[in-house]
């Protein structure tokens, strides 16, 4: 895992100091609350329905058990006990006080840890694979990437006053665990004749106009990154619509533009970038890779005693193929039939924080599913793991399944929420366990905004749901086909809204078609794909 | 008409240079690529700093104009004067605010002309906030990684 040095921390340290001060001002009134507002998001402090959020970045999902405690510490101290983890891998405190926010920075800079640039109109927490590390097929390890980025953009003199956010998110296998290509900018590490270096997206996103990024580069040389890097963001911090939020992001300017008319300029301004001199000395690239070294991992046993079913089920479910044959990597279920989607309470963030010490190389993730995920198993100690998560309330096999919802906050907490995601998507969950049809169904990707600003990646559901308002009562509809993988897709509307208990049972009607027409081996997804919409259709509004 | 625009010395309240300022106003973009003679020019956020790259040795002030602290458009610009070698004063102008200092120095602003005049101590705490950066910039300050890997 990387660490800091004397550097990092004394970044980190200025600008706790500096928010320190920040808040001074806008206490003394220095500050409008207009000039205040995007030095506090630039912090990760949002003002929300019933009290401040403030979102705690963890770069590209890894953590340590120690990292994980002082989460939880934060969680006791100055929230209610608990925290949401989100789809950008990150942590969210819902319940903060504004006075307290800039002792919590401080809390979190003993560790290691920050809320830079999680929210405000700039480059964002970096994301990467859940996996990386730890995946048999990846290429490399993408996170030493990520935090080359990582450094690059936090407190970037030039990007600091976008036209709107920007999110980057790094990965470096076929396999796309990251939502790649709904990111402003996605990137892929490659190998080519054994060189490395980054195949690269641009203008992907979700939200109210949701695009999947075109390819506009296929090979930047490893040394070359943040020099391209940079080209993309002038263009985009140049060129990018600033007269219409909603037309903001660098989704719009390159379908504006054209992929290869956006690329052109960004090739323009590579070369020029490049005859400047922005990129960091290469020796930088292979100290933060020695950070993330592999652990030292042993062999040991590659089977195991299958005979409890309920473990056989949770390893089968919940279990990713790792590098080494004696490992696994065992997700942290977060989704609890009849639970909140990503939150996790002190106690349990504790229970996970000791399993990672005693059990994966002390490291964490956290996944943009909403869950957490011990990188490094020994298979020989997959059945002590699970029994821990099970007494703790983790222990649910539903990786993938209609059970493991991402959802967003909704209107139970986001100011700018329509509808409320959470307890439809308890209704949900806790419908398809009771009944005993998560197994039946298999993978199947449910996703819940509860608003056009598609922070639950309603767009990219095997199953998504919008919640929306109309005429003062929520009404939410139902779309299908989207996918945040390698096989990227956007969802499409089925019909007309549904109100929550329409929708319900709309979800469970659209499962038995699948279960009625799918053939042997088939996913939700893939049903859909090769039968379309309209057998859905009829089935949900008659013919 | 030109002598209406831009700020006049008196206005600028932080300036890191010695040599004598400029003591008339500024032009547009078009109209310094317009005319020969001109030696100030005021780009506004939505102007192509590059029309200016020709003429550049007969610049000695370029104002960039900050209608709201939120467009930063006007950081893009001055790197873009700084990385073509233009060495004159760059003033930036407008709805400048203290937390905005220390980027705007690293991108190459060497005076600033804010809309309000900011607090003296205030200001100059934010112009050190960083003793380090982690990127280059218009500056030639040594980033991080060189530090770390110098002999």
């Amino acid at each position: 895992m990387y660490q800091y040095d004397s550097y990092d921390q004394a970044m980190v340290d200025a600008r706790v100091e500096e928010f320190r001060d920040q808040a001074r001002r806008r206490l003394d009134g220095k500050l409008t609350e207009d000039q205040f507002k995007p030095l506090r998001l630039m912090n990760g402090l949002y003002l929300q329905l019933h009290a401040y959020m403030l979102r705690v970045a963890i770069p590209y999902g890894t953590l340590s058990g120690g990292q994980m405690e002082a989460l939880a510490d934060i969680a006791e101290k100055y929230d209610r006990g608990y925290g949401h983890f989100t789809t950008r891998q990150n942590i969210q405190y819902n319940w903060i006080k504004l006075e307290d926010a800039a002792d919590i920075l401080a809390d979190l800079s003993r560790h290691e840890m920050h809320a830079i640039q999680t929210s405000g109109n700039c480059i964002r927490n970096i994301s990467a694979d859940h996996f990386a590390g730890a995946a048999a097929d990846e290429v490399v390890d993408p996170r030493p990437y990520a935090e080359l980025l990582r450094q690059w953009s936090s407190f970037h003199p030039e990007f600091t006053y976008l036209p709107r956010k920007f999110k980057i998110a790094v990965i470096a296998s076929e396999k796309d665990r990251a939502a790649m290509r709904l990111h402003d900018i996605g990137i892929r590490i490659v190998s080519r004749d054994g060189e490395v270096g980054a195949e690269v997206y641009a203008g992907g996103g979700m939200g109210r106009t949701p695009m999947i990024a075109p390819l506009i580069r296929d090979f930047v040389p490893i040394d070359q990154l943040i020099t391209y890097a940079e080209a993309a963001l002038r263009v985009y911090n140049r060129y990018g619509r600033r007269d219409n939020k909603y037309k903001a992001r660098i989704k719009i300017l390159v379908h504006e533009l054209g992929a290869a008319e956006y690329t052109r300029q960004v090739e323009e301004e590579f070369a020029h970038m490049l005859a400047v001199g922005v990129e960091p000395p290469r020796e930088e690239l292979a100290r933060i890779a020695a950070y993330f070294a592999p652990p030292a991992f042993v062999d040991g046993p590659k089977t195991l005693d299958r005979s409890d079913p309920d473990f056989a089920l949770w390893v089968d479910r919940n279990t990713h193929r790792h590098k080494h044959d004696a490992y696994v990597s065992a997700v942290i279920s977060l989704k609890p039939a009849g639970g909140i989607p990503g939150d996790a309470t002190a106690e349990q963030m504790r229970v996970v924080a000791k399993l990672a010490r005693d059990y994966s190389f002390d490291e964490l993730r956290v996944m943009h599913t909403q869950n957490l995920l011990l990188p490094h198993v020994r298979i020989a100690d997959l059945h002590a793991v699970w029994s821990a998560l099970d007494a703790a309330g983790m222990g649910a096999p539903n990786m993938d399944t209609i059970e493991d919802i991402i959802a967003c906050p909704g209107l139970d907490y986001c100011s700018l929420a329509n509808a409320r995601s959470i307890p439809l998507a308890q209704r949900i969950s806790e419908s398809f366990a009771a009944k005993g049809r998560t197994e039946v169904v298999g993978e199947l990707k449910l996703k819940i905004s509860g608003c056009i600003n598609a922070c639950g990646h309603h767009h990219a559901g095997h199953i998504g749901i919008l919640g929306v308002d109309k005429k003062g009562k929520e009404n939410f509809q139902l779309s299908l086909g989207g996918s945040e993988a390698e096989d990227v897709s956007l969802a499409k509307i089925t019909g007309p809204g549904f109100d929550e208990d329409g929708v319900v049972a709309a979800v469970e009607t659209v499962t038995d078609v699948y279960l009625g027409a799918r053939q042997d081996g088939e996913r939700f997804l893939d049903t859909y794909r090769r039968i379309g919409m309209e057998p859905f259709k009829e089935a949900l509004y008659g013919g | 008409m030109a002598d209406n625009l831009g700020t006049s010395p008196d206005e600028v309240q932080f300036r890191f240079r010695d040599d004598e300022p400029v003591d008339h106003g500024t032009v547009t973009v078009d109209a310094c690529c317009d005319q020969t003679n001109a030696t100030a020019v005021r780009i506004e956020p939505g102007d192509d700093a590059r029309l200016l790259l020709p003429y550049l040795d007969r610049l000695a002030l370029v104002e960039v104009n900050f209608p709201g602290f939120g467009d930063g458009r006007g950081y893009s610009s001055a790197r873009i004067l700084r990385e073509a070698g233009y060495t004159g004063e760059l003033r930036a102008v407008g709805d400048v605010l203290i937390d905005q200092l220390s980027h705007m120095r690293r991108c190459g602003f060497d005076s600033f002309a804010p809309d309000k005049r900011l607090d003296e101590d205030d200001a100059l705490r934010a112009f050190a906030t960083w003793e380090n950066v982690y990127q280059r910039a218009a500056d030639t300050r040594r980033i991080i990684a060189d530090k770390r890997h110098e002999a």
